[in-house]
């Protein structure tokens, strides 16, 4: 169990982390997710002892960071693959992070074979691959057989058959009971391994869940519709109360209406309809509608390239099929920030 | 609280685990003996040459020890990247979630590398001080003559300070290149060449290695250089003054700064 209170981390006037009260619990994986820059590495850092905080405290089984007995056998972290010295093979380098906390030698081996790095156990590391750097990251915060683990973004820059270790890797933990705490920018990583979520945007918690309560609250379902008769199908909709988004292309969208409903609307009007479909907004559609207000570094580009609309709306993630007013207006609400 | 003998366990493999502790500090040895080797076969040779102080201060017990201005300069390298090679390889982020402790780690850390230091630079200095001997001719001295014995062994004392000292800017500075780009400058430039400059030199007596390096001298003011205003254990004491600052300011900064 991981309880932070009220974390608040500033750099001179910018606040990274503002004000931060959440709980990890144990046997299940809890996602941190966020935009890039929301402040969840230095969050982790601050968790970890390494970075101080400006005010609040983390509290780990009751206890600061510093005043653990060992502190690897009670949290392993990933925090950076590259956080381990290059001139060093990867046995030694785990053979002295084991000595400091009094765990035993044959424990250096168990977790080079769990991760599968025991073939080029004796090689530098300086040589290693992001894939098997992250490997040995892995195998360092496994090293005390701890209840808690952290990593930080841990599938970046991963090929899939990484990825799919490393959630299957995570998953088999919690299922042994420990605590799982993962960091991560992508919604779809997050639906796919965690069971709570903790979501924060410029340091800020926007939403503390369980998973499947995310989905449900945040999933917006709506209906599209297109017309050759748009003035007037936007005409009846508005008549019959109806809150109708222009979505550009000749489509509207329809928020808490039944295709039934709008169907039999059409017909009584007779007004022709070439689109009448059911949509669901996709998970990572509502986390950044959630971050929308808080994503810290926006792309300005459509203003440089001559005011001509740019297809990619918010700056870190394409696509956005869901902001009714996408590209220049996510930009500028955004420079307000 | 993590236990101070495992970090110092800890703390010895990841010396020995990697190959600059070797070169450095084979470098010391090998750089002071053959310097000051080769400077007490050549004043051996040109002694009647030297000026009339020189050869009334002649001190063959210092002249031996003559490499250590080159040599020092790798105790200042394996100093300066026992500490920041943590920094460069963002190592320390690792070894301080393992001891949060900072006191512990960053002594613990100075203690292994500081003794290991201490004993190359006493070997380095017995080797330094018979093989000069033997060069000197008949101008030597013996390991058995007044003070001789606590200048050479002060000599691994200074390059074990030196050694320590280096570790200490390393913490503070947080970087090997810029420990290196101050240190090495420091050391083999600046240090030597105020202490030539009128009114530069009286503060450059009280450098770490001005002031460090008269532990080495038998005969006073030796080799016509300067007056000091403190004795052989007097300067030893400055450079251990100045030793402490660079720990504490490097434990400050470890202990304060985010890592």
């Amino acid at each position: 169990m991981i309880e932070l209170e009220g974390l608040t981390k500033r750099y001179g006037t910018k606040t990274a982390v503002d004000h931060l009260s959440f709980q990890v619990r144990p046997g299940m994986i809890t996602g941190f997710l966020g935009p890039n820059g929301a402040g969840k590495s230095t969050t982790m850092r601050m968790m970890l002892d390494l970075d101080n905080p400006t005010s609040g405290t983390v509290r780990i089984d009751g206890r600061h960071y510093r005043e653990l007995d060992e502190p690897l056998k009670y949290i392993g972290a990933l925090l950076d693959a590259k956080a381990m010295h290059g001139g060093r093979s990867a046995y030694n380098n785990l053979l002295c992070l084991a000595q400091s906390n009094r765990i035993p030698e044959r424990r250096v081996g168990e977790v080079l074979d769990l991760v599968g790095l025991t073939a080029v156990a004796r090689k530098r590391s300086k040589g290693f691959s992001l894939g098997m750097g992250q490997r040995l990251g892995i195998a360092s915060a496994l090293l005390g057989d701890p209840e808690i683990l952290m990593f930080d973004e841990p599938v970046n820059g991963l090929d899939p058959e990484g990825i799919h270790w490393i959630r299957n890797l995570m998953k088999s933990l919690a299922a042994e009971g420990r605590t799982i705490f993962v960091s991560s920018h992508l919604m779809s990583e997050m639906a796919l391994t965690a069971d709570h979520l903790i979501v924060i945007g410029q340091g800020k918690l926007l939403a503390d869940t369980s998973m499947a309560d995310f989905i449900l609250q945040n999933s917006r379902s709506f209906v599209r519709l297109r017309s050759p008769q748009q003035e007037r199908l936007r005409d009846v909709l508005h008549g019959a109360g109806f809150t109708v988004v222009e979505a550009g292309n000749g489509t509207l969208e329809i928020d808490g209406a039944s295709t039934e409903k709008l169907g039999e609307l059409a017909a009584a009007h007779q007004l022709t309809l070439h689109e009448l479909s059911p949509q669901r907004a996709s998970l990572e559609e509502a986390f950044m509608q959630m971050t929308a207000g808080a994503v810290e570094y926006h792309a300005h580009g459509t203003d440089v390239h001559g005011g001509e609309p740019a297809a990619s709306g918010p700056a870190w993630g394409a696509n956005s099929g869901w902001d009714p007013a996408p590209g220049p207006e996510a930009g500028q609400s955004g420079e307000g920030v | 609280m993590a236990a101070v003998p495992a970090v110092l366990q800890s703390e010895w493999t990841k010396i020995r685990t990697v190959s600059s502790t070797i070169w450095t500090l084979a470098s010391a040895l090998i750089v002071t003996v053959a310097m000051s080797a080769a400077l007490s076969a050549v004043l051996n040779s040109t002694f009647d040459e030297l000026s009339e102080l020189e050869r009334a201060t002649f001190d063959p017990t210092f002249v031996s020890f003559s490499g250590m201005v080159l040599g020092q300069l790798a105790m200042v390298v394996f100093g300066v990247l026992v500490v920041g090679t943590e920094y460069s390889s963002g190592m320390i982020r690792t070894s301080l979630a393992a001891v949060p402790q900072r006191a512990t780690f960053l002594f613990s850390k100075i203690v292994v590398a500081g003794v290991l230091a201490l004993a190359v630079g006493l070997v380095t200095s017995f080797l330094s001080f018979f093989l000069g001997q033997a060069l000197l001719g008949e101008h030597r001295t013996t390991i058995g003559a007044d003070n001789v014995l606590r200048a050479v062994v002060g000599g691994g004392l200074y390059m074990g300070l030196i050694a320590v000292f280096s570790m200490g800017v390393a913490a503070m500075l947080r970087s090997s290149m810029l420990s290196l780009g101050i240190l090495v400058p420091f050391f083999f430039l600046i240090s030597q060449i105020l202490s030539a400059v009128p009114k530069a030199k009286e503060v450059a007596k009280y450098f770490p290695d001005q002031a460090g390096s008269k532990i080495m001298q038998v005969v006073p003011d030796a080799l016509g250089s300067e007056k000091a205003p403190y004795g052989p254990w007097g300067g030893l004491g400055i450079m251990l003054v100045w030793v402490a600052a660079s720990l504490l300011g490097g434990y400050l900064v470890l202990k304060r700064r985010d890592a």
